[in-house]
């Protein structure tokens, strides 16, 4: 299982603070696990699947997409913030 | 310092951790900072407070009704008036034994390297990525130490970069070019979400200038205020990053 969580407007827009996943071939890394959760489709769709930027975390560290996930793994998912 | 000076600043030379050499970094420090908004008004008026001996504060824009709700260094009475000047009056009413010099223009190319070479720290509370990334790429240039907040809605992030060589910078934290990141003309924000991302940078800021304590390089703050909850995530530099991976390879 991995554990994702949804942070600040993530969290609020979907409704989901956080789940447990199955490790497999669909959460094999950050890509793959963004497509899963984009072909949920409505909204799940439009943040994951569309032109929005999403920052994840693994295990506490800032990630990029390519990194592979494993069992036990946490994923956050955050939004870009650049006001001032 | 002067017997003024050092009731002033009293309650904060009575700190173990900053004492007299402390208060006399601040005094003698010259800080950059990019913005007189909802972050540039806390940081300013914190770090003006503090005693920072010199500020340079720099904005294009002037003082609109819709800015009061958060804005807090500029008044009813500035509305129209230019951010810095509206600015400089404020914090040289908070503090006249500092020097506060305004910048009303987008700073840019030679102007912008000139300000930050001479600057001890930079902080950038600004509300747009092009700006952040121009800001970063001569901080990194210039080995400057960088203090960036931003914040949105009622969410936040704070970061310090070192500008050193292994340390990440702020590209390595948003990879992507031509993003357009969201406004808060358009989005909103809660008044004082940019309050507590502000505060942060000013202690930053002044963490750095004085050395004491750790600061947040290597880290980035997240704050989610609408369930008040903060994570800590860990920020190491991209070997992929555009301007900082030659240093680090």
């Amino acid at each position: 299982m991995i554990k994702v969580l949804y942070f600040a407007r993530l969290r609020e827009e979907l409704k989901t603070e956080s789940e447990e996943l199955e490790l497999d071939e669909s959460t094999a890394d950050i890509i793959a696990l963004k497509l899963k959760l984009s072909a949920r489709g409505d909204l799940w769709n439009e943040i994951f699947g569309g032109d929005e930027t999403v920052m994840a975390a693994l295990n506490q560290e800032v990630a990029q997409s390519d990194e592979k996930l494993k069992e036990g793994d946490e994923v956050a998912f955050f939004p870009p913030v650049t006001g001032g | 310092m002067n017997d003024d000076q050092l009731l002033r600043y009293s309650r904060q030379i009575m700190l173990p951790a900053l004492e007299y050499e402390g208060q006399q970094q601040l005094l003698n420090s010259r800080v950059l900072i990019i913005g007189m908004g909802g972050l540039g008004a806390p940081v300013s008026m914190y770090l003006a407070a503090a005693g920072v001996g010199h500020m340079v504060i720099v904005d294009f824009d002037v003082v609109d009704l819709s800015n009061l709700q958060r804005q807090i260094i500029h008044t009813t009475q500035t509305i129209g008036q230019p951010k810095t000047d509206s600015a400089w009056t404020a914090l040289n009413a908070i503090n006249p034994d500092i020097r506060i010099d305004p910048i009303n223009q987008m700073l840019e190319g030679d102007e912008l390297l000139e300000q930050v070479k001479q600057a001890d720290v930079v902080v950038d509370a600004s509300d747009n990525f092009s700006t952040r990334f121009a800001l970063n790429k001569v901080c990194r240039a210039t080995a400057t130490p960088l203090v960036s907040g931003a914040a949105i809605r009622m969410e936040g992030q704070v970061s310090v970069f070192s500008g050193q060589p292994g340390d990440p910078c702020y590209r390595c934290l948003y990879p992507e070019e031509g993003q357009v990141g969201d406004s808060c003309s358009e989005n909103g924000v809660l008044a004082p979400v940019v309050g507590i991302i502000g505060s942060i940078q000013a202690t930053e800021a002044i963490k750095v200038l004085t050395g004491m304590g750790s600061t947040l390089v290597g880290k980035l703050m997240i704050l989610d205020a609408l369930h008040m909850q903060w994570r800590t995530l860990k920020l190491k530099p991209d070997p992929r990053c555009p301007v900082c991976n030659g240093e680090n390879s």
